[in-house]
């Protein structure tokens, strides 16, 4: 086990390098610089603000001192919001983009799984063509289109809850967000579950349990979701991508101050270190939680070796 | 395809011959499961008037795409020749829509393919070489994967501005990470056969047996897989244009249509609706296609 997280950690390394590295140089190859504005800076002003930075230097010689930098755990200084740090304007807006994406995985987990077992149980009857159109919906709607429609409805013309803003968290102002953060999640969610129960409940063990005499629902709730919701588990990684990509589209239709709505300003104001230490950010959660879920997998399924 | 080399004057017999030679072949399987279900052709079915539309909707319809009318704004549909409404700067929803669709769909196709020619290359060349490139090839891809990929299609389109190669190229080498998965776990089961054994005996290179005798067999999973990368790459661009880093105005793909519907759906709801509809359509019809494709090919779920 000690040797397959740290044979893991080996190959994160090399990965988060090679994350950094390209992402340095493309941001780096992009035309127009973070001190562009409306108004051109004299010539001389402008070189001593790129001197300020160290961007006088050669190209190299800065991609050394920032990656030295990066395994100090320092990301540097903001280039476009004076007087912060890329760690603190991280950590100033993290909560946001946390508190969304945790409440839709978890509401995801449970509407999905939910909705799965009953069409699973209930397979090829109207239960399981309702939930499985809900799936093939969840799954070709984007969050872009049912944002804007859920704000239309209940917003604009229905009036229950408010259009946008992040209003100290309060609880109306998240329901619709978080709402559109799940809906997908809950689509890919229940079909995962349901095609493993189904699976599972034509599996040997489970016909033993039957044979037993165990009440059905003893079953499905002790025997079979056990085993069924584990591909779930190896679905942990891609829910986590595609919780950011879509918080990118909710934090900008929602305007709420979370991580997402950074990461597009921030690359089109060309504010490089915003956009690295973003970059780095994001890489090293999903290969945390990839690794996190081979574990979890390894340990909730004996028959799994980790090698 | 054998009767017309028979002798003349025996066109019965041809025939007689023809059907008992013919049998059921895997594809004939395939086709007639696939026309069995509902749902797939109903998705051929709109996919297709949905193309044509695309095609030949931006030639037909009153108004093009890009004409201001400054006394056409803000109409709703129904008015004034406007079939589907008008938006900020008079232009015709419709015209837009088809031009969109067009642009959506020729992204998809274009994008798809480029990422068909990378996954199929690498997969195969991966599984039928096999050993130490297979293994370093195969890394390659489980590094690709666990990054953040739409952070570098962002920088991407931030670093080179946002032109339609760009958008081809850069979703395309995102997406075919998965078709190379695909690709090598079929060529790692067909590199065994005695066909490829044969291949080898006769004198081929390996480059020839890969491309003639590999490639062609793995169409089936690989038809598949396109059938639903499509979508995803409409789904991509459609992602991008929303934020305003895809297709630059003028022009108009569904993405750009949705992106500016939702700007202005207090004021113009239909900018928003027929949008939002026509997308969906799409991409359901190619997943509808391509889950039939899936149970027809795949004998493993029949």
């Amino acid at each position: 086990m000690l040797r397959f997280i740290g044979r893991r950690l080996l190959v994160a390394i090399p990965t988060l390098l090679l994350v950094v590295t390209v992402a340095f140089f493309m941001m780096r190859a992009a035309p127009g610089s973070p001190f562009d504005m409306d108004r051109k800076l004299s010539p001389e002003i402008e070189r001593n603000v790129m001197a300020k930075y160290g961007m006088d230097r050669p190209l190299g010689e800065q991609y050394l001192t920032y990656l030295k930098g990066v395994a100090h755990g320092d990301l540097g200084p903001s280039l476009k919001y004076k007087d912060k740090s890329v760690l603190q304007i991280l950590d100033e807006n993290y909560g946001v983009s946390l508190t969304l994406g945790l409440s839709a995985i978890l509401i995801a987990g449970i509407v999905g799984v939910t909705l799965g077992v009953l069409a699973a149980l209930r397979q090829n009857q109207a239960i399981d063509y309702g939930v499985m159109t809900v799936a093939i919906l969840g799954v070709c709607i984007p969050t872009f289109v049912t944002a804007p429609l859920l704000v239309l409805a209940f917003a604009s013309k229905l009036g229950w809850l408010p259009s946008a803003g992040w209003n100290g968290g309060a609880l109306p102002n998240l329901v619709l967000p978080i709402a559109v953060l799940a809906l997908p999640q809950i689509a890919i969610i229940s079909r995962l579950t349901r095609a493993g129960m189904i699976e599972v409940l034509h599996s040997n063990y489970v016909r033993t349990a039957r044979a037993k005499g165990l009440p059905e629902s003893r079953i499905v709730a002790k025997h079979a979701l056990r085993a069924a919701i584990l591909p779930l588990v190896s679905y942990l990684g891609p829910a986590c991508a595609g919780l950011i990509t879509g918080s990118l589209v909710v934090e900008k239709i929602f305007n709420l101050p979370g991580l997402g709505k950074f990461f597009v300003i921030s690359a089109l104001q060309r504010d490089y270190t915003v956009v690295m230490g973003m970059v780095i950010f994001y890489a090293a959660l999903i290969l945390a939680l990839n690794l996190l879920a081979d574990l979890l997998y390894a340990t909730l399924d004996p028959r799994v070796r980790l090698a | 395809m054998t009767g017309a080399i028979l002798a003349p004057g025996s066109q019965r017999g041809a025939e007689l011959m023809q059907q008992a030679a013919k049998g059921r072949s895997l594809w004939d399987d395939a086709t007639r499961r696939l026309l069995r279900n509902r749902a797939a052709v109903a998705g051929m079915i709109v996919l297709a008037v949905l193309v044509v539309a695309a095609i030949v909707g931006p030639h037909v319809t009153p108004y093009a795409y890009d004409e201001i009318n400054k006394n056409d704004v803000w109409l709703p549909p129904l008015v004034e020749g406007h079939l589907l409404g008008s938006d900020s700067l008079g232009r015709d929803l419709l015209a837009r829509l088809l031009m969109g669709l067009r642009v959506s769909l020729a992204i998809g196709l274009v994008a798809t393919f480029v990422s068909l020619v990378i996954g199929v290359a690498w997969g195969a060349v991966a599984g039928f070489v096999g050993g130490r490139l297979d293994e370093a090839m195969m890394r390659v891809v489980d590094v690709l994967y666990s990054l953040p990929f739409i952070f570098f299609v962002i920088l991407l389109m931030v670093t080179f501005g946002s032109n339609f190669i760009l958008i081809f190229v850069a979703i395309g080498a995102v997406e075919w990470l998965t078709m190379s998965r695909i690709v090598r776990g079929q060529t790692l089961t067909l590199k065994h056969k005695e066909f490829v054994e044969a291949a080898r005996a006769a004198g081929l290179g390996q480059g020839a047996i890969i491309f003639r005798h590999i490639v062609p067999n793995l169409l089936g999973p690989v038809v598949v897989y396109v059938t639903l990368t499509i979508p995803a790459v409409i789904l991509a661009e459609s992602f991008l244009s929303f934020l305003g880093l895809g297709v630059q105005p003028p022009m108009a793909s569904l993405g750009t249509l949705i992106a500016n519907g939702a700007q202005d759906m207090e004021l113009a709801w239909w900018l928003l609706v027929f949008p939002s509809v026509l997308m969906v359509i799409t991409l359901m019809s190619f997943n509808f296609i391509g889950d039939g494709l899936r149970d027809a090919i795949d004998p493993k779920d029949r």
